[in-house]
């Protein structure tokens, strides 16, 4: 088992990062749910609220997308 | 970690999740310079040709009562005209060509990068960024010129209390900034994680062992992206009009 | 995956032909990748911006207008359907009283001819009855004269055979006293 500490950071600093992918699952998750159950409390009003839906949902997936991001780099970009 | 991989030959498993984003020429090997036809003009020219096949092609009947083709095409072109309409009211609707070819665009990019072997052209963060910066740019011009000094209305929020308007003023324009940044990085990162998600799956394959699993989870990976790929491009589009209703109709 | 060639063309891929780094943050492919991305952009907004929205747009407006146009036309045709029931339906109400009408005149003319001829028959009976009656009246008065002269006859016989004289006077006078009675 050879290599640098500073490639081992990375790797580690990769995974950690990866972490944050859940997260953002975690959000998405919590963003359709309370859409779901709003959505068969008032199912007549459901359908006019998709597209805040689908924001709510690019903004929550966008900051894992972020953590993925910070993953890739550190695994081929630095 | 790349190196690694490579010098280990053609032993065991090998990853190139990232090969497939790479940019080379199409006719010979000479550098890849501004001009140089490459493997990106290839794909975005399919995306035009799709585009030209879909909505001039498929319309060219001009049926009252349509054809397969002409609804798919007055479908797509009612999907971006109500998306507008809702989200930006009717004064958005004078943009509705220019937001028509970005959805064109990065729906026909993306769901064509899926073809096995194609080369996704959205996910890289230079064309991204383009589009981006594009519409951050037109929509701060646009907002400025129509509204002047009351589009800055727009981090003033003036339902808040006075002394922490300069805080929320603050924080507003932080987060104004960072829009082109989050919607070009939301769609290439989705296109790109798909893909090297789908090549390190298509790398497992190499073993026979797990190669079942591994096609399996290809093919499940593959209706994923395919749905990620038509929501990406719908949700790139409604932010462009939710940015753009913003400069419309700058009060908070 | 990349071109079998050795030599790297690029800073950004090895010598196995694959990617060094990420293929996205490799500064030498973005000017390429931005030209023709703008050159994608510009083609793709004059082809939708000057042949396929006008196009669509006019054949929904159409669509639109020949939606309109038939729910008129069909609103028009039922108007119509509806006028001409009411008009058969007049005419009917016409027809029904017309025949009521002849109806009513018939039976009155039939009736007229009737009584005419009722009247006429119960004349004709009235007659033949009274002349009926004449006949028997005079039948009865011939038989009342045949009775008295028999009567009378009788009489004078009875009274000279029991041996009186007929005094045909006082024998016509007691018959007629007799007949009255």
């Amino acid at each position: 088992m050879e290599g640098n500490i500073a490639e081992m950071g990375q790797f580690i600093g990769a995974g950690l990062a990866a972490i944050g992918s859940g997260a953002a699952a975690i959000g998405v998750g919590h963003v359709a749910g309370n859409f779901l159950s709003g959505a068969l409390r008032n199912p007549s009003a459901a359908p006019g609220q998709t597209a805040t839906l689908f924001i709510g949902i690019a903004f929550a997936e966008a900051l894992g997308i972020f953590s993925f991001l910070v993953a890739l780099l550190l695994m081929f970009a630095v | 970690m790349a190196s690694e991989t490579h010098s280990e030959g053609g032993s065991g498993l090998e990853f190139h999740p990232m090969d497939q984003f790479i940019v080379k020429p199409l006719f010979g090997d000479g550098p890849v310079g501004m001009f140089t036809v490459t493997n990106v003009t290839l794909w975005m020219a399919a995306s035009v040709l799709a585009v030209v096949l879909l909505l001039i092609v498929g319309t060219s009947g001009r049926a009252i009562v349509p054809s397969r083709s002409q609804s798919v095409a007055e479908l797509a072109y009612g999907f971006v005209y109500k998306m507008i309409e809702d989200v930006t009211g009717k004064d958005g609707l004078k943009y509705f060509p220019y937001i028509m070819t970005l959805f064109m665009f990065v729906l026909f990019s993306n769901v064509l990068g899926l073809i096995p072997t194609a080369f996704t052209t959205t996910s890289h963060i230079a064309v991204t960024a383009v589009l981006a910066v594009g519409v951050f740019l037109s929509v701060t011009i646009l907002g400025l010129v129509k509204n002047g000094a009351a589009f800055l209305g727009l981090f003033w929020v003036s339902s808040a209390p006075l002394a922490l308007r300069p805080v929320l003023a603050v924080i507003e324009l932080i987060s104004y900034f960072v829009r082109p940044v989050s919607h070009s990085i939301r769609l290439a990162g989705n296109m790109m994680a798909g893909h090297a998600v789908l090549k390190v799956f298509a790398g497992f394959a190499a073993s026979a062992l797990i190669a079942p699993f591994a096609i399996g989870a290809i093919t499940a990976m593959y209706a994923l992206e395919l749905l990620v790929a038509c929501v990406q491009a719908y949700v790139f589009t409604i932010l462009t009009c939710v940015y753009l209703k913003d400069a419309l109709h700058p009060s908070h | 995956m990349a071109s079998e060639t050795q030599a790297p063309t690029s800073s950004c891929v090895d010598a196995g032909g694959s990617a060094i780094g990420m293929p996205q943050l490799c500064g030498d492919w973005m000017g390429n990748q931005i030209f023709w991305l703008v050159v994608t952009l510009l083609v793709m907004f004059f082809i939708l911006s000057k042949i396929a929205l006008p196009r669509i747009a006019s054949v929904l407006a159409e669509r639109q207008g020949r939606i309109t146009n038939d729910i008129a036309a069909a609103e028009e045709l039922g108007k119509k359907a509806q006028e001409a029931e009411a008009a058969y339906e007049k005419a009917l109400a016409e027809a029904k009283a017309e025949a009521g009408r002849i109806v009513a005149e018939a039976k009155a003319e039939m009736k007229a001819e009737m009584d005419v001829e009722i009247a006429k028959a119960d004349a004709e009976i009235a007659a033949q009855a009274a002349e009926s009656e004449k006949k028997i009246a005079e039948i009865r008065e011939g038989a009342l004269e045949a009775v008295k002269e028999v009567a009378m006859d009788t009489a004078q016989d009875i009274v000279t055979a029991m041996g009186g004289k007929a005094d045909a006077k006082s024998v016509t006078a007691a018959v007629n006293e007799r007949m009255k009675g």
